[in-house]
């Protein structure tokens, strides 16, 4: 029999739903016709862009027109932030004031970096607390006469804590009426999206980051939400496609298939909690020296994420793959480096706490008889590597 | 990422765990990485007679661990002093680039174990 595979990384990515697949397949290579074309295949193309835009725009509660396809939501992030920088230095010649988290996606804090070595912002990176949330008592202190984008990711990554989106959503707006100029207010809701509200108006947002390939839907496509009003450079220049704003053919069949996989978002998360919660309690009853990262109360339904005293992460992660249990340390993309996650070190983590945490994030596939198997196997793993360790 | 021999000597670390009264125990740390690495000697002859490690890493740390013991076991301290890193490498196969500084690791182990045993000798 071949061995059982339990896929419990779906922060990292999640598999096409069938039924997005199947909406994507006629656009490789029936209705594959390029949107900019003005004959009738390439305007089957363009309609079934528009239709996309449209079904997105009900989830998001916004304007179609508001919606922009990108590649991903590591240029959504990249895109609002240069794109608002570049903007307003050819308007107002000016090096804007930003603020955002220390916990945010590196598709946020790199760009971030960049443009403040370069001289071309200031920057005010909010620290969170032990539990992975920013106050919002730092971020009104750090608001300034000449911040102009706020920057606070809706749910993390790696350890799944929801920031007071909404909150910080309705301090923008009494504020923004008495300034000069507004402050644009940016969440990037990869990781809320399958899980949270993502209602933009409700939420007070004038900029969202979307992908695909974490709502079941494909890789290479994501979008960015724009409110009407609010003016970005391109990042990407060329053939005008969107309206000018984003140039570049557009991914039919990924545009397809992100709608088909956002209209299929069912934010019922009550079984996947429970079968979260079952992890988290088992792990903590069945495993000494272990430790929750992260809040407990404020987490997407289908993170935890724990630190293993005297075990290291990756050893976890490859000791559990090769008895078909598929998670992850810290974030995929932090295993091109050896640093420890900056997420973890922004909690107050030490380096070997940071080194010795695993995630296991939840999804649609996953059954209770799946924790049952981790709970079963993993007190083991630890056992053995902490033996190798002696600690 | 891994080749299988790497893994191999993840999943079953060759000379593992304490040793009983080592002559020597050396202990090296990467702060970066957080890797920790201590590996117990007992020398008879001027050979390594018995070599164990416990280390606190990564699959690469461990395997690197492993395959130092393999390597300095039943040496001449000479002899043992003269193990590269490039050795290491080369007896597992391959490591990805950046878990080099693993075997740099092992290899850093073994000497400060040689050189103390060297030291309390005198």
């Amino acid at each position: 029999m071949a061995q059982k595979q339990i896929y419990l990384d779906h922060a990292a990515t999640t598999p096409v739903a069938p039924a997005v697949f199947r909406k994507m397949q006629p656009y490789f290579n029936q209705k594959y016709g390029n949107p900019s074309s003005i004959h009738g295949l390439g305007q089957t193309a363009a309609q079934a862009i528009e239709k996309a835009r449209q079904q997105i725009a009900v989830f998001l509660n916004c304007l179609s027109e508001e919606i922009h396809f990108t590649a991903g939501a590591t240029e959504s992030d990249n895109w609002i932030i240069w794109g608002l920088v570049e903007k307003l230095r050819f308007q107002e010649s000016i090096n804007p004031h930003i603020i955002t988290s220390a916990i945010e996606h590196k598709a946020i804090l790199e760009p971030c970096q960049v443009l403040l070595k370069k001289g071309l912002i200031r920057l005010t990176i909010l620290p969170v607390n032990s539990n992975g949330l920013v106050s919002l008592e730092d971020l009104k202190k750090a608001i300034k006469k000449d911040t102009r984008l706020v920057s606070i990711m809706y749910a993390n990554s790696e350890i799944g804590t929801i920031q007071p989106i909404s909150q910080i959503g309705q301090l923008i707006k009494k504020l923004n009426p008495k300034r000069k100029h507004p402050i644009i207010f940016h969440s990037d809701a990869v990781q809320a999206a399958n899980y949270l509200d993502c209602s933009v108006d409700k939420l007070g947002l004038d900029s969202l980051s979307l992908s695909g390939h974490k709502v079941y839907g494909p890789k290479g496509v994501g979008l960015l939400y724009v409110k009407k009003g609010v003016k970005l450079s391109p990042l990407i220049r060329g053939g005008g496609q969107e309206k000018g704003v984003r140039s570049g053919t557009e991914n039919v069949p990924g545009i397809i298939g992100l709608a088909e996989a956002v209209s299929r978002i069912n934010q019922n998360n009550k079984e996947l909690k429970k079968l979260r919660d079952k992890l988290i309690t088992g792990v903590l009853r069945d495993i000494n020296q272990v430790e929750l990262n992260g809040s407990f109360k404020d987490r997407l339904p289908n993170n935890a994420n724990f630190s293993f005293k005297g075990a290291e992460g990756e050893s976890i992660v490859l000791s559990l793959s090769a008895k078909g249990v598929f998670t992850s340390t810290g974030s995929a993309c932090a295993s091109h480096s050896l640093s420890p996650s900056h997420v973890m070190l922004a909690l107050g983590l030490s380096h070997e706490q940071a080194h010795a945490s695993v995630r296991f994030t939840l999804g649609q596939q996953t059954t209770s008889q799946d924790i049952d198997y981790l709970l079963k196997i993993l007190p083991g793993i630890i056992a053995r590597l902490r033996k190798i360790s002696g600690r | 990422m891994y080749n299988k021999k790497v893994l191999d000597h993840f999943q079953k670390p060759k000379n593992m765990g304490k040793l009983k009264n080592p002559d020597v125990v050396a202990e090296v740390g990467n702060m970066q990485c957080g890797d920790i690495m201590r590996l117990y000697i007992k020398v008879k002859d001027d050979k390594i007679k018995d070599i164990s490690f416990e280390t606190m890493g990564c699959v690469a740390a461990i395997s690197t661990s492993s395959m130092i013991t393999e390597l300095a076991k039943g040496k001449t301290l000479a002899q043992a002093s003269k193990i590269t890193f490039q050795d290491v490498v080369g007896e597992l196969g391959e490591l990805p680039p950046v878990k080099m500084h693993c075997a740099d690791l092992a290899v850093k182990a073994l000497r400060k174990a040689i050189k103390k045993y060297q030291g309390n000798k005198d």
